[in-house]
């Protein structure tokens, strides 16, 4: 854990070639450790790529057979494959709608007003986040046994993903909510605006890239939830559930094929909330030397 | 009457939210204790019965789990940190200009679904892989597998929540002053010394949220050792998932349920006043 730093020699001293060897090892030796720690992250993002251009002989996409095109001419060929995909963009959508407003209001309570029971409203926000998935797959299903209703299914589905997303869009938004810039509101309040119209105009326009950050996590942690969907989901098959369900008969190359599609996708919609809130965090840090000038 | 109105505002933009998270979390964890009590079998039909027995029925039958979920957690975390620590070092105080190339690729498997990362890791460690195949040529398998052993189950879990270690710790060291590394070299401390006196302490709060990110969901997971695991390599996670969606057992699977949950809260509580707390009721502990 040598931070590799060696301070400046004070004196200039003649070293052969091992010893030379042996300084940049030790000068660089964190970088190279850190190099192979991203090669060990990213190297199974490559292999899920590489394999979508598999041809495997078996059922098993596990061993390279051949490069081929096939699947990726085939992508939405599989009906089982397609309506899992659907439901589960359908879920995440509907999970982000419900998540990202409930979340939202809540973040501006906890920021914005001081009142009795605060504590107990963060300890309920961080709680679910700190409980094992499988934890809470098993108590959500235990309470639909008991009360026997609903229906296991997408609407059970969709009462898990928007109870684990709630804590997260909580804290993505509060995070910005306290770095907020007050002075604005005031100065809007002062030019007669009203409190929905100030919120509506300044408010909610620079919380705005928050809001579609935590938009985005939601989306993302329901798009991939397995375990709590594992426990709640009846007979609705959903992406994660149709690749478990899939994994004992062989898993079709067509999903390594779509989750390259989902890591392109995902990839851009960063690429833009990045922009976006660089876009927003200077929208915010110019506009008061604006009205200086 | 505004009075009024800005003491009630407060409540009303809560009570969605906390109506969800009260009636969909904290509610069902009462069902779920509730039906550990259950007696009967699924032919019959569970009833409350205050059935105590089913957890000592539960934890004698499946102990084994239990220690070797907590003894895979454990040491994936541990992995984790020893991986994750001088990753998150280097990217705060190295990288330069590679600095949000490198944050980027920390959360890239993030961008694929869980399932499919694990999948990977079972391509990459079957039997005909290159990197197995290599590993044979050097006699490091004991018996020419890797897959279905507790090193391929570890490695998992250690690939999965990664991220979950490097993110916190890396947001603890962007946060240290430089100026206190740099004092403590003034005042003749050596690399080293500053290192262990100065930036190690710093950087605590995000080993600790780190760990505990690291530690509970690898704790209840599943998924590796369904894919990467045989037989002997079962989780609780799998013990409750089998007995709650294949037997059906569930008084037998509610009470592991729970006993995983109480585990891991007396696990955190013994560690966070073993490790110092003020890090993990801060808000970007568990924003990461």
């Amino acid at each position: 854990m040598e931070a590799g730093t060696a301070a400046a020699p004070a004196y200039v001293r003649r070293e052969s070639t091992a010893s030379r060897a042996w300084g940049w090892l030790r000068e660089h030796a964190i970088n190279i450790y850190a190099g192979l720690a991203i090669a060990y992250l990213l190297i199974p993002i490559a292999v899920i790529i590489f394999f979508s251009f598999n041809d495997p002989a078996g059922k098993y996409n596990f061993v390279w057979e051949g490069f081929t095109l096939h699947h990726w001419g085939n992508v939405f060929g599989l009906p089982d494959l397609n309506s899992a995909l659907l439901t589960s963009l359908r879920l995440a959508l509907f999970a982000t709608l419900i998540s990202t407003f409930i979340g939202t209001i809540m973040a501006l309570a906890l920021v914005r007003y001081e009142f009795f029971g605060r504590r107990t409203t963060n300890f309920l926000i961080v709680i679910p986040m700190a409980t094992p998935e499988v934890v809470m797959g098993a108590s959500l299903l235990s309470f639909f046994l008991v009360l026997g209703t609903p229906t296991l299914g997408f609407s059970t589905l969709l009462i898990a993903h928007v109870m684990f997303c709630i804590s997260f869009v909580v804290v993505v938004v509060r995070s910005r909510l306290i770095g907020f810039d007050r002075s604005l509101e005031e100065a809007a309040r002062d030019l007669g605006a009203n409190a929905f119209d100030t919120f509506r105009l300044i408010t909610l326009p620079l919380i705005m890239p928050a809001i579609i950050a935590a938009a985005l996590l939601a989306f993302a942690l329901s798009i991939d939830d397995f375990v709590v969907s594992n426990f709640n989901s009846g007979t609705t098959v959903t992406f994660p559930l149709y690749i478990f369900g899939a994994a004992q008969r062989g898993i079709p190359v067509e999903v390594n094929a779509i989750a390259t599609i989902l890591f392109a996708t995902t990839l851009v919609a960063m690429g833009f909330t990045v922009l976006q809130q660089r876009r927003a965090e200077r929208l915010a840090s110019v506009r008061p030397q604006q009205e200086e000038a | 009457m505004t009075a009024t109105r800005r003491r009630l505002t407060p409540y009303v933009l809560l009570a969605p939210g906390a109506l969800w998270l009260i009636v969909f979390f904290v509610v069902p964890m009462y069902y779920m204790v509730r039906l550990s009590l259950d007696a009967g079998t699924l032919e019959t039909g569970f009833r409350f019965n205050w059935q105590f027995s089913n957890y000592k029925d539960a934890l004698s039958l499946y102990d084994s789990q239990f220690l070797r979920s907590f003894y895979y957690a454990g040491l994936a975390t541990l992995v984790a940190l020893l991986i994750g620590y001088p990753l998150a070092y280097a990217i705060a105080f190295k990288a330069g200009k590679w600095k949000n190339a490198m944050l980027f690729a920390v959360v890239a498997p993030f961008f694929t679904t869980y399932l499919i990362r694990t999948l990977a890791w079972e391509t990459i460690l079957s039997d005909q892989s290159p990197v197995v195949k290599t590993l044979n040529s050097l006699s490091l398998t004991s018996n020419g597998r890797v897959l279905a052993t507790s090193g391929a189950v570890i490695a998992g879990i250690t690939y999965n929540f990664l991220p979950f270690m490097v993110l916190p710790i890396y947001a603890s060291l962007e946060r240290i002053d430089e100026r206190l590394i740099e004092a403590a070299k003034d005042l003749y401390a050596s690399s080293r010394a500053a290192f262990v006196r100065v930036t190690l302490p710093l950087s605590a709060p995000g080993m600790v949220a780190g760990t505990l990110l690291t530690f509970i969901p690898a704790a209840g997971d599943y998924v590796n050792a369904f894919f990467l695991g045989g037989t002997n390599n079962k989780m609780i996670g799998n013990t409750i998932q089998g007995l709650y969606l294949t037997q059906r057992d569930y008084p037998a699977a509610a009470a592991l349920s729970f006993v995983l949950m109480a585990l891991i809260m007396v696990a955190v509580f013994v560690y966070i006043r073993f490790a110092g707390s003020e890090a993990l009721m801060g808000e970007e502990a568990v924003g990461a």
